[in-house]
C-alpha cells in the first residue's frame, strides 16, 4: 500500500511516497540513491545492510520502510560532518581494516552504535557486538583494533 | 625528442591513440613471464575495442605523464580488495620520484586498457609490477634526457624531486614534469628494460601509506557494479533451475505478465522479469510457475569422494625423481593415508553482480569480475556481436577469491539490456550466490612416504585428486619422489566429475595438498618420536624454508616436544606463488570437540614487500579466512541441487573465531616481490590439524575439522 512517510535521513527530514512494505535497503538504495548500505545476504546475517535508527543498529534488508516513520536514521553517507571523517571512519582507515571496502559501511554503522551505547568498550565487548557482521577478506583482527582505538579515546 | 619514436610506436595510429589518451608521454609495456604466457594468448581483436584502437597489439599495459605531469596507469589488473591499486601505484610513484597522489590507476575497463587475462594467482605485483616498473623508469630516462636539453646541462646532474627536474643543487634551473610534456605526443613501446632503482633508492616502495581505496570505502562513495545508476535502470531476477543440470518442462508466466510494472522476457531459455524496483522484480519472479525436469542423483558430500576417485581422469606424472621402488625399500618405517576436503564457496560479502547499457549500437557491462577481458570475449560471443561493440569497466570488486573469474550474471543482464534496449541490473541473491558459485573442487590427496633408519625421509609417492599440484612441489629432501595428478581444479576432465560447477579457490589446490603433505610430516615425526619442526628441519635443505621456520619458531617462544604434547601446537609450511610461509597455530579443545583457535603465528618471505603492511593486511585475511575451510565451511548437496544456501548453513570465520594473528615478514631484499594474496592460507589447514593432534592425539584427515569428525576419529583411535 502506498503510503506517505516521514522521517529524519542523515539529519535531513525526509518525505517519501511509496509501498510501505518495501524494504528500507532497497529504498535506500533506489529511490534515495544511497547506495553506501549493502545488500549481502537478505536474511540478518551479514550486516552489510546495517544502518542506525535512533541510535540502534539496525538491518535494513527485512525492514519495512514504514517501520522508521518519525524516526532518525543514519546511514554510512551521513556519518562524516563534510570533510571531517568520523573518527571511526578515519580509523578503519588508518588501521588497515578496509579490504575489498563492501562490508565496510554495515561494519562502521555497526560499531558507531556499539560506541553510541558503550563509549568505552572493551575489546571483549566488541568482538561480541560486532559477531554478526560478516568480513570475507577477513580483515576482523584490524576492524576490532579500529574500533578499540576509538573506543580508548 | 619529441620526434623520437621507435619502430613499433611508428606502426600505430599514433595521432587517434593520443588524441583518445590525451597527450603528454606514452610507454606501452609487455609483461613478459612463463606465469603471464600460461595464462594464454590474447585473442585477435580483443582489448582495445574503443577508441583505444591503435595501441600495439603486444602491450599489457601502458602508462601516460599527462601534460599536467599526473601520471596515469592503465592496467586490465582489478582491485578486489588485496590492494593492488595502492601497491602499484607506490611502484610507478617510486620509480618516477612523483607523490602517490600523482599516479591513477585505471584498472580493468576493456575500452581503456590492454588486454589482461585477469587478476588471479597472486600475479598483479610479482609479475605485472616489474614490468610497470620497468616503464616508470623508462619514462624517468625519457624525461631526464627532455630535461637535459632544456635546462642545457649533463644529463647526469639532473636530480628529481616530487615530478620536478633540478639541475644540480641549482634549485632556480628546474622544470617539472608538466612543463616537459605540455604539448607533447610522444609514444614508445618498452623494448630494452632499463634498470629500475635497486632497492637501496626506494622511496615508496616498502613504505606502507594508507590504501588509496581507503577514504571512499569508509565513506561509501566507492561505487560497486550494483550501485550505479543510470536514468530507467531496470532490475532483473531470472528465473533458476532447482538443480544443476535440470531442464525446463513448463513456464506459466501469466501472473508475472499482469504484475504492474513488470516487463518479462522470454528467450531463448532466458526467463526473467524486470522492474524499476528490485523487490518487486523479485515478487513477480514468484508468480511464475515454472516445472522442470531434474535429473535423480544420489551424490552428496559424504559418497562424492568414492565417485570422484572412480571417474577419475588417468594421472599426469609431474615431478619424478630417483625411483618409488627403491626408496621403498630404502625405507625402515611406511606410512600411508588419504586426505580429504569437500566443496567450498568463495562466499564474497558482494553477490556477483552486472549492469548493461547499449548505446548507439554499443553495449557497456559493468561487471564484479576478476576477468574483464575474458567477460568481454564471451559477451561478444554470446551476443553475436563484435567485441570492439562490447566495453567492460570493472568497477570495485567486492572481493572475489578465484569465483569471481566466471559469471553468468554478466551474460544476462548484456542479453537482457540488447533485448530491451534498457540499463539492466543482474545482481545475484545470496541464494543464487551459492548456487551458482564455482566452489573450490572436493579432492582427494593419497600419500605413502617412507623414512630410512636415520628418519631421513627416503619415498614420497603423491597422488592427487582434482586439486593439481600447486603447493606440492615437493621441498623436503627426498631422493625418491614422484607426483601424480588426477584431473585439477580447473575441471574434473573430460568426464564431468563434479555435479555443479568448480574453479579455482584462494589458493586453487594448494590448500589440501598442504594440508595433506604437512599432516604427513607430522604423522612421521610423531612415530619416530622427533619433535615436529626438528624433523622439519633434519629434511629440508632449501634456505628460504629453513629461515621462515625458524623465525616462526622464534617469534613464537617455540620449545621442541614429541607430539601429541597435550598443549596444542602445530606447525606447517609451504610454498605459493613463489612466497615461503611457516605458520605455528596454538588451539585449545573443548569437550564437544571444538577448536578453538588461540595464537596463530606466521611468518613469511616474500621478496621485496612493496607495501609492508598491505602485504601482512593479506596474511591476516589468509589466516582468518583459512579458519574457514580448516574448522566449518562445507557445501552440502544433492546431486545438483545446492542444500546452502546462506550464511546459516555456510559458516563462514566470524569476530568470535579471531585468534591472535602475529604475522610478518622475514625481509629478502635479493629477491624481487613475489606473491603475497594467497600464500598465507595454504599452511592454515595443516597447523591446525596439527594442532589438534598435538593437544588430544588425535589426527583427523579430512578438512573441515568438525567436532563430529573429530569425535569419530577420538572413539576409532
Amino acid at each position: 500500500m502506498t503510503e506517505t512517510i516521514t522521517f529524519k535521513l542523515n539529519g535531513k527530514s525526509t518525505t517519501i511516497t511509496v509501498d510501505g512494505d518495501r524494504k528500507l535497503l532497497w529504498v535506500l538504495r533506489t529511490d534515495l540513491g544511497l547506495t553506501g548500505t549493502k545488500y549481502g545476504c537478505g536474511r540478518y546475517l551479514c550486516g552489510a545492510c546495517t544502518v542506525v535508527i535512533d541510535r540502534e543498529a539496525v538491518r535494513s534488508c527485512m525492514l519495512p520502510v514504514r517501520e522508521v516513520r518519525g524516526k532518525e536514521v543514519t546511514t554510512i553517507e551521513g556519518l562524516a560532518k563534510g570533510d571531517q571523517l568520523h573518527p571511526l571512519q578515519k580509523a578503519f582507515a588508518e588501521h588497515g581494516a578496509v579490504q575489498c571496502g563492501f562490508c565496510t559501511p554495515g561494519m562502521i554503522m555497526n560499531a558507531y552504535a556499539l560506541l553510541l551505547r558503550n563509549p568505552k568498550a572493551t575489546r571483549e565487548q566488541i568482538i561480541a557486538g560486532m559477531e554478526d557482521n560478516l568480513c570475507r577478506c577477513s580483515a576482523h583482527q584490524r576492524i576490532v583494533k579500529a574500533i578499540e582505538s576509538v573506543a580508548a579515546r | 625528442m619529441g620526434k623520437t619514436e621507435s619502430s613499433i610506436a611508428a606502426k600505430l595510429d599514433r595521432r587517434d591513440f593520443m588524441k583518445f589518451v590525451g597527450g603528454g608521454l606514452v610507454i606501452f609495456f609487455t609483461v613478459e613471464s612463463p606465469a603471464e604466457a600460461a595464462q594464454g594468448a590474447r585473442p585477435k581483436g580483443f582489448g582495445f575495442g574503443g577508441p583505444g584502437g591503435g595501441a600495439p597489439p603486444d602491450v599489457n599495459a601502458y602508462l601516460r605523464i599527462g601534460e599536467d605531469g599526473k601520471i596515469t596507469v592503465f592496467t586490465g589488473k582489478i582491485e578486489q580488495g588485496q590492494g593492488n591499486m595502492t601497491a602499484l601505484a607506490q611502484m610507478a610513484a617510486d620509480e618516477l620520484d612523483v607523490p602517490l597522489e600523482s599516479v591513477h590507476m585505471i584498472m580493468g575497463d576493456t575500452d581503456l586498457c590492454p588486454w589482461d587475462m585477469g587478476t588471479f594467482g597472486s600475479m598483479s605485483i610479482r609479475i605485472f609490477g616489474p614490468a610497470l616498473r620497468s616503464a616508470a623508469a623508462e619514462a624517468r630516462a625519457v624525461l631526464l634526457e627532455m630535461a637535459a636539453e632544456q635546462l642545457k646541462v649533463d644529463k647526469g646532474r639532473l636530480k628529481i624531486e616530487k615530478g620536478v627536474i633540478y639541475s644540480g643543487s641549482d634549485r632556480q634551473s628546474r622544470v617539472t614534469y608538466a612543463q616537459l610534456t605540455k604539448g607533447q605526443k610522444i609514444t614508445r613501446k618498452l623494448e630494452q628494460k632499463p634498470a629500475p632503482k635497486p632497492v637501496s633508492q626506494f622511496t615508496l616502495i616498502g613504505q606502507s601509506p594508507v590504501r588509496v581505496d581507503a577514504i571512499e570505502k569508509v565513506t561509501g562513495k566507492a561505487r560497486f557494479t550494483g550501485d550505479l545508476r543510470f536514468p530507467g535502470l531496470m532490475y532483473a531476477k531470472v528465473l533458476r533451475p532447482p538443480a544443476h543440470g535440470a531442464t525446463l518442462k513448463s513456464a506459466d508466466t501469466s501472473e508475472a505478465d499482469k504484475y504492474p510494472g513488470a516487463t518479462v522476457i522470454n528467450q531463448d531459455g532466458l526467463i526473467a522479469v524486470l522492474h524499476e524496483d528490485p523487490e518487486a522484480a523479485e515478487k513477480a519472479l514468484d508468480t511464475i510457475k515454472a516445472e522442470f525436469d531434474v535429473p535423480e542423483s544420489t551424490l552428496d558430500e559424504n559418497n562424492i569422494f568414492e565417485h570422484l576417485v572412480k571417474v577419475a581422469a588417468k594421472p599426469q606424472e609431474l615431478e619424478r625423481k630417483g625411483d618409488l621402488a627403491a626408496g621403498e625399500k630404502a625405507s625402515a618405517t611406511l606410512f600411508e593415508a588419504e586426505y580429504l576436503n569437500g566443496y567450498g564457496a568463495h562466499a564474497s560479502i558482494e553477490t556477483h553482480t552486472a549492469v548493461a547499457k547499449m548505446e548507439g549500437g554499443k553495449l557497456t557491462v559493468w561487471i564484479s569480475t576478476q576477468t574483464p577481458f575474458p567477460a568481454q570475449q564471451e559477451i561478444a560471443r554470446t551476443l553475436g556481436m563484435q567485441p570492439d561493440k562490447v566495453r567492460v569497466i570493472t568497477p570495485y570488486v567486492g572481493g572475489g577469491f578465484g569465483g569471481k573469474s566466471t559469471g553468468l550474471q554478466a551474460l544476462e543482464a548484456a542479453r537482457l539490456a540488447k533485448i530491451t534496449g534498457k540499463p539492466v541490473q543482474v545482481s545475484y541473491n545470496r541464494a543464487e550466490e551459492f548456487f551458482y558459485d564455482s566452489f573450490r573442487p572436493a579432492a582427494i590427496v593419497r600419500i605413502k612416504s617412507g623414512v630410512d633408519a636415520n628418519g631421513k625421509m627416503c619415498l614420497w609417492d603423491y597422488h592427487v585428486y582434482y586439486a593439481g599440484s600447486r603447493a606440492a612441489e615437493q621441498f623436503y629432501d627426498v631422493p625418491h619422489n614422484l607426483m601424480r595428478t588426477y584431473g585439477s581444479w580447473m575441471g574434473g576432465g573430460a568426464t564431468k566429475a563434479h555435479p555443479f560447477a568448480t574453479g579455482a579457490w584462494r589458493a586453487p589446490g594448494a590448500n589440501i595438498n598442504v594440508f595433506a603433505r604437512e599432516s604427513q610430516i607430522d604423522i612421521m615425526a610423531a612415530r619416530l618420536k622427533v619433535d615436529p619442526l626438528e624433523f622439519r628441519l633434519k629434511n629440508c635443505s632449501d634456505a628460504r624454508m629453513r629461515r621462515v621456520l625458524e623465525a616462526a619458531a622464534e617469534r613464537f617462544g617455540y620449545k621442541p616436544a614429541v607430539g601429541p604434547s597435550g598443549r596444542g601446537i602445530g606447525i606447517a609450511c609451504g610454498i605459493d606463488a613463489e612466497s615461503y610461509v611457516a605458520e605455528i597455530a596454538e588451539i585449545s579443545v573443548d569437550k564437544g570437540n571444538d577448536i578453538k583457535v588461540r595464537r596463530i603465528v606466521a611468518a613469511q618471505d616474500m621478496g621485496v614487500a612493496v607495501n609492508p603492511t598491505g602485504a601482512i593486511m593479506q596474511m591476516e585475511g589468509c589466516i582468518m579466512m583459512g579458519l574457514g575451510y580448516t574448522l566449518s565451511e562445507d557445501i552440502r548437496f544433492k546431486g545438483g541441487k545446492i542444500l546452502t544456501a546462506n550464511f546459516d548453513d555456510y559458516s563462514v570465520p566470524k569476530f568470535s573465531n579471531l585468534p591472535e594473528i602475529d604475522a610478518f615478514l622475514v625481509r629478502n631484499d635479493d629477491l624481487p616481490p613475489k606473491g603475497g594474496g594467497e600464500p598465507a592460507i595454504v599452511p592454515v589447514g595443516g597447523a591446525i590439524a596439527n594442532a589438534l593432534f598435538d593437544a588430544i592425539g588425535v589426527r583427523v584427515f579430512q578438512m573441515p575439522l568438525t567436532p563430529e569428525r573429530i569425535a569419530r576419529a577420538a572413539k576409532n583411535a
